[in-house]
């Protein structure tokens, strides 16, 4: 065990850089139900102003280590340190000021207004009875401009949308005042407009107020917009920590989760059912994004396809690998070769029809033109499915 | 403070106040209004009547007040603990617990020719309260519905009241009589010495209970979240079942069990106030709770006078409507 003198001589050490004097960190943290360990050796940092997000399959344990942060669950071993002070040695009333959160579990409320619900975050810095002053009204209200939800505060918590409540929860926790903020999935049951706004909110909070936020998020195309670092939760440990762009490259994703290689494309963020690969019958002509609503209809048709000629380093490449029985694809930046045509060409025979779904040609894909030209002579050519 | 609060206040103080001079004014024994005016001048020329009002009436109108609140006090605590609407200490069979504790130590000591003194009759209530308390409590860690812990407390009522049914039923002692009056739950028979016993008792617990308003209020939203407010869960926990068990057994050792007052009054009172924080619930249940008994046990008294009917025939009348009311409203949400 360090003591904190020698903490803050190894920080100053580090210039500043790792500080861990400030945000949350945990030192090998072991979580778990009942005192069976779950995960082991949790080492995180999250910074003031920085946001850590946690992403692994459900029953990883993501909220298990967010309730042991939260103290909700006792943690089985390591430290936990709140702002450069193990949690073990603060008091309840002391943590309320330094860390709040929002979890998944329903507050329960009975007449209360959502502005109510918002001002119980000012609770540890009431007098004896409770009663909130004019300036911590203030900020009640300043935490409900912050996150638009005006025109709700005043009515009753149990009637507002899914969406409006989780903003009037999160305004909860800001004003709250602390420097650690902790989300458990904190976009769960919103629509995409509200998912977008949440998460907007939670960055600017994090960049304007510096503080330290740890949550766990479901949107994988999400988690690397918004996140600084990103922790994946597998099998009994962290299984891998680092940047989106350290995380989000090759085919870790798909790992992490156990899906199948072709299901995520983890540069566009996309995500594609799994379909079987059979015999093609319809040849798509596509490029430039153009094919993608053609490969998305014939899936959920059920009608195998081939598409053609992409480059590799096209848009619609990774739906047309994903969903295609067969792709003929170039090398990135590289002009179609001649063998690419007429393998393509064969493909069209093959099949009993063909799709162009490219309106414009051009000195990059006339390639593309001459396959449409070559199925309309051979009377395959449709124009939609 | 929101005007609703305050009207709400100063129409239950309006209704105790009238129903204070109701219930002096009425009774087995006919009172004019002059004899009435008469008690206010300290004019003595019926002592009869005022020797009635004097020791009879006053101390049982001051026992339905302190205890009627202390009851619905008590709901309110147990609806809080359990996040139950319809929990109270009659339902989760807590007053029977203590009904049968009184009985039994009562037997006992009579069989030996003592008489319990006020306070042991409260001692003795007390365990029972725990008792039972500690029954439902075990229960409630192994049922996740909370209609089937209020199922289960109605049955441990049952057992505690056939036991006690039992032991008064084959008691020897002539002053049993007394035992099954009070078994049945009434107001009769106070005296002032019972009242200062209870006045402090009930002062300091509701008062105490006032200034745990601001944990309960946090603790009402959910436990994980009021930790994370810095309350003391636990700590709060035996908090609520103390002095929750205190008020109930307080009650139950002077007037017997009394049904429906602890689960429909703070129902009332969050009608009338349109909020359930605790600091505004806790003396709002206490002035209504005191309010409706009062009400009731005038009724008890007076229909079939000079017949008593048990406080508790009264106010099932009364209060089962609201806690069904109450129920279905909860159903719409």
């Amino acid at each position: 065990m360090m003591s904190e003198k020698q903490i803050r001589q190894e920080t100053s050490e580090n210039d500043g850089f790792e500080n861990k004097n400030s945000g949350l960190w945990t030192q090998n943290l072991t979580v778990g139900y009942d005192r069976i360990p779950l995960i082991r050796d949790v080492e995180l940092h999250v910074h003031p102003g920085e946001i850590l997000t946690l992403i692994g399959p459900n029953g990883s344990g993501k909220s298990t280590i967010l309730k042991t942060i939260t103290k909700q669950l006792s943690k089985i071993a390591g430290t936990i340190y709140v702002e450069g002070t193990p949690a073990d040695k603060l008091k309840d009333s002391e943590i309320s000021k330094q860390l709040s959160m929002v979890m998944t579990e329903r507050l329960r409320t009975e007449l209360m207004t959502g502005r109510e619900v918002v001002a119980s975050g000012r609770y540890p810095y009431t007098g004896k009875l409770g009663i909130l002053s004019e300036e911590d009204w203030k900020k009640v209200d300043e935490a409900i401009e912050l996150v638009n939800a005006k025109e709700v505060a005043e009515q009753d918590f149990r009637r507002i949308s899914d969406g409006q409540r989780q903003r009037l929860m999160l305004a909860r926790a800001i004003c709250q005042d602390t420097q650690i903020l902790v989300l458990d999935e904190p976009t769960s049951y919103l629509d995409m407009g509200f998912k977008l706004d949440i998460l907007a909110n939670i960055r600017r909070l994090a960049r304007e107020k510096n503080i330290a936020i740890i949550m766990s998020l479901h949107e994988l195309d999400l988690v690397s917009k918004i996140s600084d670092t990103v922790a994946c939760v597998k099998g009994d440990k962290i299984d891998r920590i680092g940047t989106p762009e350290e995380i989000f490259t090759g085919d870790y994703i798909q790992k992490l989760y156990g899906v199948d290689e072709m299901s995520f494309d983890p540069v566009t963020g996309q995500v594609f059912l799994h379909v079987e690969k059979k015999a093609p019958e319809v040849f798509v002509i596509g490029g430039g994004g153009s094919g993608i609503a053609v490969y998305q209809k014939l899936q959920r048709k059920q009608i195998p396809f081939a598409a053609g000629i992409l480059q590799e380093n096209d848009v619609e490449f990774a739906a047309a690998r994903a969903l295609g029985s067969e792709v003929v694809s170039e090398k990135a930046f590289s002009s179609i070769g001649m063998d690419k045509v007429e393998k393509a060409k064969q493909l069209i025979d093959s099949c009993h029809s063909c799709i162009c779904a490219v309106d414009e040609f051009g000195p990059q894909n006339e390639a593309c033109l001459n396959l449409k030209e070559y199925a309309q002579e051979k009377g395959k050519l449709m124009y939609s499915v | 403070m929101k005007k609703r609060y305050i009207i709400s206040f100063g129409l239950f103080i309006v209704l105790l106040a009238g129903l204070f001079l109701w219930n002096v004014g009425v009774g087995s024994v006919e009172m004019s209004f002059s004899d009435f005016l008469g008690l206010f001048a300290k004019n003595t020329d019926n002592p009869t009547l005022y020797q009635i009002v004097w020791k009879i009436r006053l101390p049982r109108i001051v026992a339905a007040i302190l205890l009627g609140g202390a009851l619905s006090v008590s709901g309110f605590l147990l609806q809080s603990f359990f996040q139950n609407p319809i929990a109270g200490p009659y339902v989760l069979g807590i007053s029977s617990g203590a009904k049968l504790v009184v009985a039994l130590t009562m037997i006992f000591l009579l069989e030996k020719g003592i008489m319990i003194s006020s306070f042991g009759m409260v001692a003795a209530a007390f365990v029972g309260s725990l008792l039972a308390m500690g029954f439902v409590l075990l229960i409630s860690f192994r049922v996740s519905r909370m209609s089937l812990l209020v199922v289960c407390g109605i049955m441990i009522g049952y057992i505690c009241s056939a036991i006690t049914d039992f032991c008064v039923t084959f008691a020897s002692d002539s002053n049993i009589v007394n035992l099954h009056n009070w078994s049945m739950g009434s107001f009769s028979g106070m005296t002032w010495d019972n009242i200062r016993i209870m006045t402090v008792l009930v002062g300091v617990t509701v008062v105490v209970t006032f200034f745990l308003a601001k944990p309960i209020g946090a603790y009402q939203m959910g436990e994980s979240y009021a930790r994370n407010l810095g309350v003391n869960v636990k700590a709060l926990r035996i908090g609520l079942i103390l002095l929750s068990s205190l008020l109930s057994a307080c009650v139950t050792a002077f007037a017997g069990p009394i049904s429906f007052v602890g689960i429909a009054v703070p129902h009332l009172v969050k009608l009338a106030t349109g909020t359930a924080k605790p600091i505004v619930l806790i003396p709002g249940c206490f002035l209504c709770g005191a309010v409706v008994t009062l009400f009731c046990d005038g009724i008890a008294r007076t229909v079939f006078a000079p017949t008593e009917l048990s406080i508790s025939s009264v106010t099932a009348v009364f209060l089962v409507p609201v806690v069904i009311a109450a129920m279905l409203r909860k159903q719409k949400l």
